[in-house]
């Protein structure tokens, strides 16, 4: 369970987060949504200490995180980096074998771990376990940041549009991979995303922020049925206008076509 | 080109000795403080400050400023002691710079991701930061390894033996085998050492864990090495050689072999050499007990130490003088005059001399705006020059400094019109110059004279006894003679004095 109180965070005069409260129940996926900039990655690393707030808590599964060791928070709360950063100088596998290594699992149970991982990414264990980082595409790459944050088995994940660099047949496999680990572990997570049908897909609540403010949360339903505001229906609103678009131009094309 | 190659594994272990344990003191002191910079960011500033500071002191003069530095605090100031520190102080920036320059470097995405997936700060030092500036620290050890291979030629002046025992009395006695086997060794050496480096790096970022093994073990290999060599002699039975002491230029090369093979001779007892010492080095290593014996001349103590560079010394006066001031101030007695004066004098080209009617120094008063004169690098600092100066009211049109071995071809050139030269320099005549009369006494007398520490009076009156037989053995052409074989004839000076000694009788 996450808790997060009032949680400010200033930069100067400028304002990143705004006295933000929000909830996540256990085994609860609630979807960060908003623009550019609204300050998502920002509230992301103040639940694990990588930024610390300006004012209010955070509580995870009851702690208040300020009052507990970084590195032992770090390594309950899987996190999926928005940049990835994969250590280049550690093989896939050492990357994605960190936090059991530093949790002192056995090298037995790691490497069993990592080939699963692999696997569960759509990455072959056998070809990609050894390569280096930088010989994977960046969507291979993304995957694997994904593969880390699940690696100690946390019960809480921070993810940072981790599916961004994905095309889109692989992304819905992996949403439903992920789908699928999260009933069966329990996760908690909170996932931060532009793509609003990956937001309906995964989300149990999703909450809208814009210029640092909470402006909605709640289920995808009650957001579709009773947007706070315009922000939030032309936001939801965005698959079906889309949808239309691509509807039109097909016509459009099919009429050009035959005409 | 063999007798050099002979001296070749003592001079190459000193070496070794010395860079090794000078690099691996520096990088124990540099990359933890370089860590510690990163971590404190106020340090930062006045840390690289002071390293960037000692590196702008000249090398040689840093070395050589050791000296006094632990004279004064009771260490051993001559020999291994002061080299070490030097060139560990220099090594210093290199490695400072690139760690703190290094794990700078690191992408703050990288740093926020170990952070992220639990390190302890211990742990995102040594597994990712270190890891990642391990090419550029790598690179400022490289630079140190080879800068000080360098740099440790330089010890010779503070008395400690390196590949530089080969270049500086190579280039004092012109001996250009000694030279070139000095240069190549310690360009080998460096190549050797950085090769070493080198492929423990590239074996770490390839993984090649037997490639960093083989280099591990080689560096180990060395260390053990150096570590034994140099642990050694305090371990053997042996007793300790009579210690003889040189300055860097050939007479006196000439003379500590005399005094070694004469010691040899007449008492058994081993003897060594430290060569090349500084000019107040040398005093200062039998002052401080490091040297039992050296030659030094009257008149420069008489100016240096009395601080007497005027008029009125007659050689007697001046030689006891000295020595009352010797065995008063500093425990050191004379015990022998050699017979010969090694006095500064004027010289001019003879043919010169003969045009413009040169014959003594107050000839020079009127020409003097014309001419221009070569001394060697102490000659126009010395009190000597400023009574010269003073006394004749000497004005030259100018005054340039240069090496001493290289004064005479300056002058034969006609690079400068007169040089300070020594009297007993065997190329006076061999460069056909004339020695200008010091008709108002301006100079003081240079009595060449064999100095003994206290303790070796007292703990090998035998050796005293034998040095005691020397006086008046060397006169002023034995001695010329002497010179001119190693400096014109590129004779080595243990061979010369080999045959000196010969002719003493038994
Ligand atoms: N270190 C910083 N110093 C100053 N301002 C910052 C800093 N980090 C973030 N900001 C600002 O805080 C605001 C929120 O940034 P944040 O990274 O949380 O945005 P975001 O919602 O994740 O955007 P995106 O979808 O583009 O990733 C932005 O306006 C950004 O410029
Ligand atoms: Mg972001």
């Amino acid at each position: 369970m996450i808790e997060l109180q009032h949680l400010t965070k200033r930069y100067g005069d400028q304002v990143a987060v705004h006295d933000l409260s929000l909830e996540v129940a256990e085994g609860e996926l609630l979807v960060l949504l908003g623009g550019s900039g609204c300050g998502k990655t920002t509230t992301l690393k103040m639940i694990n200490r990588l930024i610390e707030p300006s004012a209010g808590t955070v509580r995870v599964d009851g702690d208040d995180v300020s009052r507990l060791a970084t590195h032992e928070l770090r390594r309950r709360v899987g996190y999926a980096f928005q940049q990835v950063g994969l250590f280049p100088h550690m093989t896939v596998g050492e990357n994605i074998g960190i936090t059991p290594v530093l949790l002192g699992w056995t090298d037995d149970a790691i490497r069993h771990r990592v080939d699963e991982l692999l696997a569960l990414v759509e990455l072959d264990p056998e070809t990609t376990r050894d390569r280096d980082p930088s010989q994977l595409s960046g969507g291979q790459q993304q995957r694997v940041g994904v593969a880390r944050a699940l690696a100690a088995r946390p019960r809480v994940m921070l993810l940072d549009e981790p599916f961004g660099a994905l095309d889109p047949l692989t992304r819905g496999r992996l949403q439903d991979s992920f789908i699928r680990i999260r009933r069966d572990l329990g996760v908690t997570a909170v996932f931060v995303t532009h793509d609003m049908v990956e937001a309906l897909r995964l989300g149990d609540r999703i909450a809208v922020l814009h210029n640092g403010r909470l402006v909605q949360v709640g289920t995808p339903g009650a957001l579709m049925r009773q947007p706070a505001d315009d922000y939030v229906r032309q936001l939801l609103d965005t698959p079906r206008r889309e949808a239309r678009l691509v509807d039109s131009l097909l016509s459009d094309m099919a009429g050009r076509d035959s005409g | 080109m063999s007798e050099q190659l002979a001296l070749l594994p003592g001079y190459l272990t000193a070496h070794l000795q010395l860079t090794l344990l000078a690099l691996l003191c520096s990088a124990a002191l540099s990359l933890p403080l370089g860590i510690a910079v990163t971590r404190v960011r106020w340090l930062e500033q006045p840390v690289l400050g002071l390293a960037g500071v000692i590196q702008t002191v000249p090398s040689l003069a840093l070395l050589a400023v050791m000296v006094p530095l632990l004279a004064s605090m009771r260490l051993r100031s001559i020999g291994f002691l002061p080299a070490f520190i030097g060139l560990t102080l220099y090594a210093v920036l290199p490695i400072l710079r690139n760690t703190v320059t290094g794990i700078a470097g690191v992408d703050p995405a990288l740093r926020e991701a170990a952070r992220g997936v639990g390190m302890t700060s211990r742990q995102q030092l040594w597994r990712v930061e270190l890891p990642l500036a391990l090419p550029v620290i790598v690179a400022g050890l490289r630079t140190a390894t080879v800068w000080t291979v360098g740099l440790a030629t330089l010890s010779t002046p503070v008395g400690a033996t390196s590949l530089g025992n080969y270049i500086f009395s190579g280039l004092q006695t012109r001996n250009h085998a000694a030279v070139l086997v000095g240069c190549v060794a310690s360009a080998g050496l460096a190549m050797v050492l950085d090769g070493l480096v080198r492929t423990a790096e590239v074996g770490l970022l390839t993984r090649r864990r037997r490639l960093v093994g083989a280099a591990a073990t080689l560096t180990v290999g060395l260390y053990l090495y150096a570590a034994v060599t140099l642990a050694a002699p305090l371990f053997s039975n042996a007793a300790r050689p009579v210690m003889i002491g040189a300055k860097g230029f050939t007479e006196q090369y000439i003379l500590a072999s005399v005094l070694e093979q004469w010691i040899g001779r007449e008492t058994g007892r081993a003897a060594a050499q430290m060569q090349s010492l500084g000019s107040t080095v040398a005093f200062d290593a039998l002052a401080a007990g490091d040297i039992d014996i050296y030659v030094d001349y009257s008149g420069t103590l008489w100016a240096h130490l009395l601080g007497r560079a005027t008029v009125g010394g007659d050689r007697a006066t001046v030689l006891a003088e000295v020595g009352t001031f010797l065995a008063d101030q500093h425990d050191i007695q004379i015990v022998a005059t050699l017979g010969f004066e090694n006095a500064y004098a004027v010289a001019a080209r003879a043919a010169d001399a003969e045009t413009m009617g040169l014959t003594r120094i107050s000839d020079l008063i009127p020409l003097g705006p014309t001419l221009s004169m070569g001394g060697d690098f102490e000659f126009f600092s010395r009190p000597e020059w400023v009574s010269i100066r003073d006394a004749y009211g000497l004005a030259l049109s100018e005054q340039r400094t240069m090496d001493a071995a290289l004064m005479y071809e300056a002058i034969a050139e006609g690079a400068v019109d007169l040089i300070s030269a020594y009297t007993t320099d065997g190329r006076i005549s061999a460069y056909d110059l004339r020695v200008l009369e010091d008709d108002r006494g301006a100079i003081p007398p240079y009595d060449a004279v064999v100095l003994v520490s206290g303790r070796l009076m007292r703990e090998w009156p035998d050796v005293v006894a034998a040095l005691r037989r020397l006086d008046g053995a060397i006169d002023l052409e034995s001695m010329r003679a002497m010179n001119l074989r190693v400096d014109v004839e590129g004779i080595d000076p243990s061979t010369v004095a080999a045959a000196f000694i010969a002719t003493l009788g038994p």
